[in-house]
């Protein structure tokens, strides 16, 4: 049963219900690729092979006891080191959380071990997710899976590598301007950013707190789907968690599979066909994808969101301000690093020290500007109007919406590119995320889908929705990948 | 220079800032207990030590007495409120940040009536807001217990998540002479009416009320001064010293021409002083926006309405009516309210003792005890029935005033209810005639002079033969009977 880690997380799901493997079984599996190929792909920051073999007998137990259990259950997942795990390390990425062992689960934690997942570790990331490349994690980069000299994304690459390097069918990742999308752009692979507000950000250790959205990542968009349908819900533990039903993500992944869109009308975003610095096989790959939809029966038309060319100076005032307050805690005094703690240095001493050798570059750039942005005296130019162009931003969604049911782009102006290629110039790496920032600033959901390749690496295709629509989405997607297909990575 | 010359030459303004905890059951944020003196850090979560990842959510119970509090300060409510962050760097704030109300309190626009020296001055309140109160920082290894050489630093952070309420008046004018004095009735008000509401147990001394002083002066006809803000006032008796002190420092350096720096001050219990603490010019930025963990707060008109319809009557108007239904004097019913015996008095009112009786006892043997033992009067084991039994059985001359302390003195030591302390001491008033008469032929065959004087109109000689009578029937005598029987014999 070799080509159990090609298999879909649902095919998983339904061979472990069948008896016709188990969750030890598959277990093991993606255990030993992990050991056989992360040496190269550096995905994992911990991998829990005593954990994850304990919690996969222990679905195989239940389900020998004649449990009924949902459709994910013995099913291997991965999650990002910036979601709390009880009695796991969870470092953010960063020197600064090195060691440190929650002793709690995040919200979505919990669900993923009541639905009898089976996690295996937690994934490699740019530290506190600031970062579009995973060069930021103070652990050493991950390398994509197509070509191990290139990027695989960020910030939640290793969760899109895991995918790409068949180390886990499904995995966590967390989405605060694209850090779900661009890894599964650029890694091949399925990531979608749910309703801000539609999963839980309790035990999701806060980058910037009104843009944080977990979701799931996953080779299939029904995978996506699935796991989506398990994570998501109203939480009381997390006040801007929203008190509303699922929509019927599943379902809508199933109807999309049919390949028929029929009576779907999309927009294209016109300010993002005209934006400098797309490459032109992305654009290429895209505008093939929207002749797919097409045929399979929607209707395109392009619409205009005037605002959303604000979308990436206005992220980068309120997610450096959000942080700036959020990282505050990380001081030395309870928990994580601490330095020059001898007896001399006084208290602040000790705090500055501690920060200053246990964040990274990026993270200190962002506390930097957003301290700057939220001082007094220039709240109002900075803070203040980033919130105002928030606003206009949401006001041309709303108002897009009313003329069709999602909008289409790809997911980023660029395929994954060389490690190194953009970490001198920080703004050419913020380009990474121009197109998947605007959903964050408004709150709806978007998701990327592979539609295709640009120089032999893979393009996504974005589909942004209303807020808690997040079934339109899905359906769009599955629709894409029933005449597309899935990648295929070469064979590491 | 006099107190008096200064406040002849300078306006005093103050304003005041009061910080209350909240006796709710649980933290502002998380579900931790909030009691007073566990052992530290036992009642701490990931929420309130500000674990990674860990998120806050707003205690119902602490956003309805808030609206409480600012309905009894005939607040306006805002419909629509947000809590923000105030940024910076303490080790015993676990976040580095504390979750506040900035630009947009809960409520906001009210006023508290108080009265000094029978003139009633109206503070005016600015806002009352809430936020989470920190841990505390404890400095191990130097002489003086602070910072300063200590070779260590402990964190107890069971205090820090506790609901803490913001109340900040407008500038109170006009106060003359009397700042110090309004400073005080105005804290001494606000305890009573938070008391009154139940939403706290405004105990300065733990801290749970604690209060900042602003002050400044300018001269008459001028713009109001700089203004200096004095923490750490722990008494009642310390803002009103705080004020005072303040007041004479800075027309001391106005005097000599100087000028007043805008800074926290320090006031200190034992010299009544205020030193200098951080100037405000070097103050933190605290970078306040609005916290994106928490929805705004949005308060139903309906459910305001409820509350307050359901406030008890405020601590003045049950003042005023208790005084005129008591028939006290304004000084009588200050003493009253100082021995903490209002409710005590009126429930035993309501028990059946008359005012008097009442008050007779709890202001007399009982307030008594309770100085002597430093106990409160409602701690002491004698409920508001015991005294107004006791009360009935003296009315209806069943005990006399020398029979009744002894019963009292009893009751203090647990002996049982009034009527079963009589019985068991024996101590009813012996109203048997044939006894006391027996009594008063050997007083008078004992005092032939005195009872010579009697004869001859002179009445008052009677306390003697009454006290002799007294002695012999070991006090179980009604004093007015015997008298009454005395002078019939003597006419």
């Amino acid at each position: 049963m070799s080509s159990l880690i090609k298999k879909t997380a649902a095919e998983l799901g339904e061979l472990i219900a069948a008896g016709q493997t188990s969750a030890l079984e598959v277990t093991r599996e993606h255990l030993d690729q992990i050991s056989k190929v992360d040496g190269r792909v550096h995905a994992f920051l911990h991998v829990d092979v005593e954990g994850a073999l304990a919690a996969a007998k222990a679905v195989d137990a239940r389900r020998a006891a004649g449990e009924k259990l949902g459709p994910l259950a013995g099913v291997p997942i991965a999650v990002k080191d910036v979601v709390t795990t009880k009695g796991l390390p969870t470092t953010a990425g960063s020197k600064i959380l090195e060691g440190w062992v929650p002793p709690y689960d995040a919200t979505l934690v919990e669900r993923l071990k009541d639905a009898g997942t089976v996690i295996l570790g937690k994934t490699n990331m740019d530290e506190f997710a600031m970062g579009s490349s995973t060069e930021y994690s103070a652990y050493g980069p991950t390398f994509n899976p197509w070509d191990l000299t290139r990027i695989p994304g960020g910030s939640g690459g290793g969760s899109s590598a895991a995918l790409a390097a068949y180390e886990a069918p499904l995995s966590i990742g967390t989405d605060t301007g694209g850090s779900i999308r661009q890894p599964g752009a650029v890694t091949g692979t399925v990531g979608a950013k749910p309703t801000y507000g539609g999963t839980s950000r309790y035990g999701l250790i806060a980058f910037s707190s009104s843009l944080d959205t977990p979701g799931p990542c996953a080779r299939t968009v029904l995978d996506a789907a699935l796991l989506h349908e398990v994570i998501a819900g109203h939480d009381p533990r997390d006040s801007t968690s929203i008190p509303a039903p699922v929509s019927p993500v599943v379902a809508a992944a199933r109807q999309g599979m049919s390949g028929d869109l029929t009576g779907v009308k999309l927009g294209l975003v016109k300010e993002f066909m005209s934006a400098e610095g797309a490459e032109p096989g992305v654009v290429a790959a895209f505008h093939a994808a929207v002749e797919s939809l097409t045929k399979l029966g929607a209707e395109i038309v392009e619409i205009s969101c005037p605002n959303f060319v604000y979308a990436l100076p206005t992220y980068y005032l309120i997610a450096p301000s959000e942080c700036s307050s959020n990282l505050a805690r990380f001081d030395g005094v309870r928990y994580g690093l601490r330095v020059g703690d001898n007896g001399v240095n006084s208290l602040e001493e000790v705090m500055s020290l501690t920060r200053e050798a246990g964040f990274g570059p990026e993270v200190k750039r962002r506390i930097m500007v957003g301290t700057y942005a939220l001082s007094s005296g220039y709240y109002d130019a900075y803070y203040g109007q980033a919130q105002k162009v928030r606003t206009l931003i949401t006001r041309d969604f709303q108002a897009a919406f009313e003329k069709v049911d999602a909008l289409i782009s790809p997911t980023t102006p660029f395929v994954a590119f060389q490690l190194g290629a953009r970490t001198a110039d920080p703004s050419s790496m913020y380009l990474a995320d121009l197109y998947t920032i605007p959903s964050n600033l408004y709150g709806g959901p978007a998701i990327s889908v592979p539609c295709g390749l640009s120089e032999g690496l893979p393009v996504g295709l974005q589909v942004m929705a209303p807020t808690l629509a997040d079934d339109r989405m899905y359906r769009v997607a599955a629709a894409l990948e029933s005449t597309i297909g899935t990648l295929t990575p070469p064979e590491l | 220079m006099t107190y008096a010359d200064i406040v002849e030459r300078y306006e005093p303004v103050i304003g005041l800032e009061t910080h209350v905890e909240l006796g709710t059951r649980t933290k502002m944020f998380c579900s931790c207990p909030t009691e007073f003196g566990a052992e530290p850090n036992t009642q701490v979560c990931p929420v309130c030590l500000a674990l990674p990842g860990a998120l806050p959510v707003v205690n119902a119970v602490a956003i309805e007495s808030t609206i409480k509090i600012g309905l009894a300060l005939n607040c306006s409510i805002a419909e629509w409120c947000r809590f923000a962050r105030k940024n910076y760097f303490y080790p015993d704030m676990p976040k580095n940040f504390q979750i506040s109300q900035y630009d947009e309190p809960l409520c906001f626009d009210g006023y508290l009536d108080v009265e000094v020296d029978g003139r009633t001055v109206r503070i005016e309140i600015e806002r009352v807001h809430m936020e989470e109160d920190t841990g505390k920082t404890m400095h191990i290894g130097g002489s003086t217990g602070r910072i300063q050489g200590a070779t260590e630093s402990l964190v107890d952070y069971n205090r820090a998540g506790i609901p803490l309420i913001e109340i900040v008046t407008k500038p109170v004018t006009g106060t003359g002479a009397m700042a110090p004095e309004v400073a005080k009735a105005y804290v001494a008000e606000l305890r009573d009416v938070l008391r009154g509401l139940g939403v706290s147990d405004v105990r300065m001394e733990q801290g749970s009320l604690r209060c900042d002083v602003n002050t400044s002066l300018n001269k008459p006809g001028e713009e109001w001064g700089t203004r200096t803000e004095t923490k750490n006032v722990n008494s009642l008796r310390s803002v009103e010293r705080a004020v005072r002190s303040e007041i004479i420092r800075q027309s001391g350096i106005l005097d000599d021409g100087g000028k007043i720096t805008q800074e926290t001050r320090h006031f200190h219990e034992d010299t009544g002083q205020t030193t200098s603490g951080r100037s405000k010019e070097t103050a933190t930025d605290y970078r306040y926006f609005p916290e994106p963990d928490l929805v705004p707060v949005t308060p139903a008109r309906e459910w305001v309405e409820e509350i307050r319809a359901g406030l008890p009557e405020m601590p003045r108007v049950r003042r005023l009516r208790l005084r005129e239904a008591w028939g006290l004097s304004e000084h009588d019913m200050q003493s009253v309210l100082n021995a903490g015996a209002v409710d005590l008095i009126e429930a035993t009112i309501v028990a059946g003792a008359s005012s008097e009786g009442a008050r007779k006892w709890w202001m007399g043997e009982l307030a008594r005890r309770s100085n002597e033992t430093g106990q409160e009067l409602d701690a002491l084991g004698i409920t508001p029935q015991w005294v107004a039994e006791l009360v009935s059985l003296t009315d209806a001359g069943k005990l006399n005033d020398k029979l009744a302390r002894q019963v009292v003195e009893a009751g203090l030591n647990g002996e049982g209810t009034p009527g079963e302390i009589m019985a068991a001491r024996k101590l009813e008033v012996v109203s048997d005639t044939g006894a006391l008469l027996e009594a008063i032929d050997a007083a008078i065959a004992a005092n032939p002079d005195v009872a010579e004087k009697i004869r001859g109109g002179n009445q008052g000689a009677a306390g003697v033969l009454i006290g002799a009578v007294m002695k012999t029937t070991g006090g179980q005598a009604d004093a007015k009977t015997v008298r009454g029987l005395i002078l019939e014999k003597l006419k």
